[in-house]
């Protein structure tokens, strides 16, 4: 990996997942995991790293061979090492963490049709250097991990009234039941995505303001 | 051929290069994939016998002690070879080494996926106490509750097995054979029901009468796990 860490432009590719181009609130991409495993935190966060394992080696791959790959059959390929590498992960967690491949069941191979994944191969790693593309790759699910665990985290405190398993209100908690149940999961993404696009919305109307400043100053 | 279709065809990589480098991917992730199965195999195989150990004490109260038996050739023996198959149900045995009764796998399609059971069964009051759901992909705060709910999974601590267990709806639950469902998982909590019925109307004419069960052999006790 030719990559300096400190090149600002190698940063911002990493950064950009984070927020700019978060592949959930921004891209709205990997829907199936997101609302389907959100309903405890724990479950998010293993989602989450096991999709940051395919998608930072299925990048490193598809950029290290890119020059090899025949762009005929290059989406063909591309399922063939994300599939490659989610049938890693899949064995290992079920021989590692029993109870986590249990509660995360069929979501795992699932991995595979992750949009957010199959689309960096075709629309960053494709093109880039193995360096940029594997911090690209970093950002990408780490935007997606952070979006996971703040459905997670939100569903399982109003769902269940625990987080990470832990009693968090005693038992005079009702929990709100609906909240893990699958509209829970949409209530939650639409309330977070509202939020999203309400700051964004706002720092966009402050930054046109600072220009107007300046132009009226000048 | 005009030059313009030329220059396209010679752009163009060969059938044989197409399927050469889809196959040399196929064969790298194959044998990738046959290693981490290979590695992870006695990890996973552990962990199941494990679970279900675990398991048959949890459905067999007052068991201190197990052993596999196995039916072949009309008759129901001590399982003295490794792993186990589909004729293949474990004893479970009290303090004195005396017969407690039977813990029974059954399996069957659920909402998802296969639900893999095991339960145990007194033959002598033929009675279930106890039933573990060792696997299952139902849906998650739905269907999962046929093991995460204590409630429904209580129906099967004391339920009489005659003439066949039926799930009736919730809270209506009236005689020894039947169980409260589970509401918005119907499917799920019939599919348990369907593959214990199954189950014990498969195994029972291939049990011995009451009181002629095969004896302790050796010694595998619960700390010994």
């Amino acid at each position: 990996m030719a990559i300096n860490i400190k090149d600002p432009s190698a940063v911002q590719e990493m950064m950009k997942g984070l927020w700019r181009d978060n592949p959930v609130f921004v891209q709205v991409l990997g829907m199936c995991p997101m609302l389907a495993v959100t309903n405890s935190a724990i479950n998010a966060l293993a989602m989450g790293l096991a999709t940051l394992f395919v998608l930072v080696g299925s990048s490193a791959l598809v950029s290290a061979f890119k020059n090899l790959i025949p762009k005929q059959v290059r989406i063909s390929l591309y399922i063939v090492i994300i599939a490659t590498f989610v049938t890693v992960i899949d064995y290992t967690l079920l021989a590692l963490f029993p109870a986590i491949h249990k509660e995360l069941g069929a979501f795992i191979p699932l991995i595979v049709a992750n949009c957010m994944i199959l689309g960096r191969q075709e629309a960053f790693a494709a093109k880039h250097t193995v360096g940029f593309a594997v911090m690209d790759a970093i950002g990408m699910s780490a935007g997606f991990l952070i979006a996971l665990f703040a459905l997670g985290s939100v569903r399982e405190i109003l769902g269940n009234g625990s987080l990470f398993g832990i009693d968090l209100f005693g038992a005079g908690f009702e929990p709100w039941v609906i909240m893990i149940l699958p509209p829970g999961g949409f209530i939650t993404l639409g309330l977070i995505l509202l939020f999203f696009n309400w700051v964004t919305e706002r720092k966009a109307r402050f930054l046109e303001q600072v220009v107007a400043a300046e132009q009226a100053k000048g | 051929m005009t030059i313009e279709q030329q220059s396209l065809e010679q752009q163009e990589p060969s059938s044989t290069k197409l399927a050469l480098s889809l196959a040399f991917a196929g064969l790298i992730s194959g044998i990738i994939i046959i290693s981490i199965f290979e590695a992870t195999l006695p990890t996973i195989t552990a962990n199941k016998a494990r679970e279900l150990r675990e398991a048959v004490f949890k459905v067999l109260p007052n068991v201190t002690t197990m052993q596999k038996l196995q039916f072949d050739n009309g008759k129901l023996r001590v399982r003295t070879e490794k792993g186990a198959d589909e004729n293949t149900i474990y004893g479970g045995y009290g303090s004195q080494g005396q017969f407690v009764g039977y813990a029974v796998e059954g399996a069957g399609p659920g909402f998802q996926d296969t639900i893999r059971v095991l339960y145990g069964y007194l033959p002598e009051q033929r009675k279930i106490v106890g039933m573990e759901i060792l696997e299952s992909r139902e849906t998650p705060g739905l269907g999962d509750k046929i093991f995460k709910d204590a409630a429904f999974v209580a129906n099967f601590d004391d339920l009489a097995v005659d003439p066949e267990i039926k799930a009736v709806k919730k809270g209506t639950k009236s005689t020894p054979f039947e169980i409260d469902s589970i509401t918005g998982a119907t499917i799920s909590a019939k599919a348990v029901v369907r593959i214990i019925n199954e189950a014990r109307v498969r195994w029972e004419d291939r049990l011995p009468a009451p009181g002629n069960e095969p004896k302790l052999e050796g010694k595998k006790t619960k700390d010994e796990g």
